[in-house]
């Protein structure tokens, strides 16, 4: 748990300062620990397979969005425990209940097995169709398709910085969507 | 939507978007909040006129020391809540030392003023006034501070947007204590709440809307 503190941290904190390589270490390595909590969570509440992907990529969209909310003071853990608390109570809301979750229950999570095959969510896919114009275009091509920047922008004729802006805005739609889905 | 591609989405974004830091904005929200409530207070009402007498009195000085006991409790927990996993600092605790004070500031002049002037002392000059300058005053503050806070993941967006208030009022009450001629903690006693109770109010629905994430 300390050592992967530490790695957390320190990606973390190359993230912040523009590391893009280190920001992709940090969240493949918090998925498979959002993975076992939400799986760990939903299991009373019935979520299948893409129903626990659904939650494991919206906490890590609210990660994403809510960075810079993070204290270098602060450990990483809990901080991303605290996110995942309130998505993985969102996500229970949405399905009508209300449940006390404690936060004790993200802290002490063992990683769970990598199960095989690739995982996929249902619920994104649809909310990805709620957004507009380019910022559609945009954000299915790099989340769906699997596109990178440079191969959006060519295939859709746009500058690399637009696709940028695109893809920024894209997401924070995109979390929004997620909110107004829940309501 | 796979997992592997949304972080590439992610990793992409981080790469041409730094992200805002949350305390940076905070005290720069703190900052920017307290100049511009000094500056419509000094465009509207300003400081009384007798202003250099009255800092030395005591009941002059302790309205300031009630003031900013609040806007400092209320920046401690407000911290607090924008690090949810925060094992250690101010908690709520913090907030009830400017109400504390104000008890015995109470307590002090219900001993030493005869009981016979004391409802003079509760009403005072102009409680309409405070009523109406420390929303007013309070109002860029709290707007300040709910812009620097869309950045955080509050677990209760109305509770923080409330605590976001709170600081809005004591950094207005602060400056609306230096008009007002009423000193005796009597006064302050009934008719500050009132005022900060509005702004806290207001801070709770706009956080409720606005914090939301």
């Amino acid at each position: 748990m300390r050592h992967q503190e530490r790695d957390w941290a320190s990606w973390m904190k190359a993230a912040h300062a523009g590391d893009a390589a280190s920001y992709r270490l940090l969240l493949e390595a918090l998925t498979p620990f959002l993975r076992a909590v939400v799986r760990r969570r939903g299991a009373s509440l019935g979520l299948d397979a893409a129903d626990v992907e659904d939650v494991v990529q919206e906490t890590l969209l609210a990660i994403h969005l809510k960075r810079g909310s993070w204290d270098p003071r602060q450990p990483v853990g809990p901080w991303v425990a605290a996110i995942a608390r309130n998505k993985v109570i969102d996500a229970m809301r949405r399905r009508g209940r209300r449940i006390n979750v404690p936060i004790e229950d993200f802290l002490e999570t063992l990683p769970a097995p990598e199960p095989e095959g690739e995982l996929s969510s249902r619920e994104a896919e649809r909310l990805i169709d709620v957004l507009k114009g380019r910022q559609h275009e945009v954000v299915k091509s790099i989340t769906i398709d699997g596109e990178d920047i440079r191969g959006t922008a060519e295939r859709l004729q746009m500058s690399e910085g637009a696709v940028r802006v695109a893809l920024h805005r894209g997401l924070a739609a995109l979390s929004a969507a997620y909110r107004s889905f829940r309501e | 939507m796979k997992t592997e591609a949304l972080i590439g989405a992610l990793t992409a974004d981080a790469a041409a978007n730094k992200p805002r830091r949350l305390t940076g904005a905070f005290w720069t929200a703190v900052a920017v909040g307290t100049l511009c409530a000094a500056a419509a207070f000094a465009l509207t009402i300003g400081p009384r006129s007798d202003v250099l007498t009255a800092v030395g009195s005591v009941r002059y000085v302790f309205k300031f020391v009630v003031t900013i006991a609040l806007a400092i409790g209320a920046a401690a927990f407000l911290r607090r809540l924008t690090r949810p996993a925060a094992t250690s600092g101010a908690g709520a605790l913090a907030l009830w030392a400017a109400p504390i004070l104000l008890a015995l500031g109470v307590g002090v002049e219900l001993m030493v003023i005869p009981s016979a002037e004391w409802p003079a002392r509760v009403i005072g000059y102009n409680a309409l006034l405070c009523m109406a300058m420390i929303p007013l005053l309070a109002a860029l503050p709290l707007g300040a501070l709910l812009w620097a806070l869309r950045g955080a993941a509050p677990a209760s967006p109305a509770a923080m947007g409330a605590i976001a208030g709170v600081l809005a009022a004591a950094i207005a009450a602060t400056f609306y204590a230096a008009h007002c001629r009423d000193d005796s903690p009597l006064f302050v006693a009934v008719w500050y709440p009132i005022g900060v109770a509005i702004v806290t109010t207001a801070g709770a629905a706009l956080g409720a809307r606005l914090l939301r994430w």
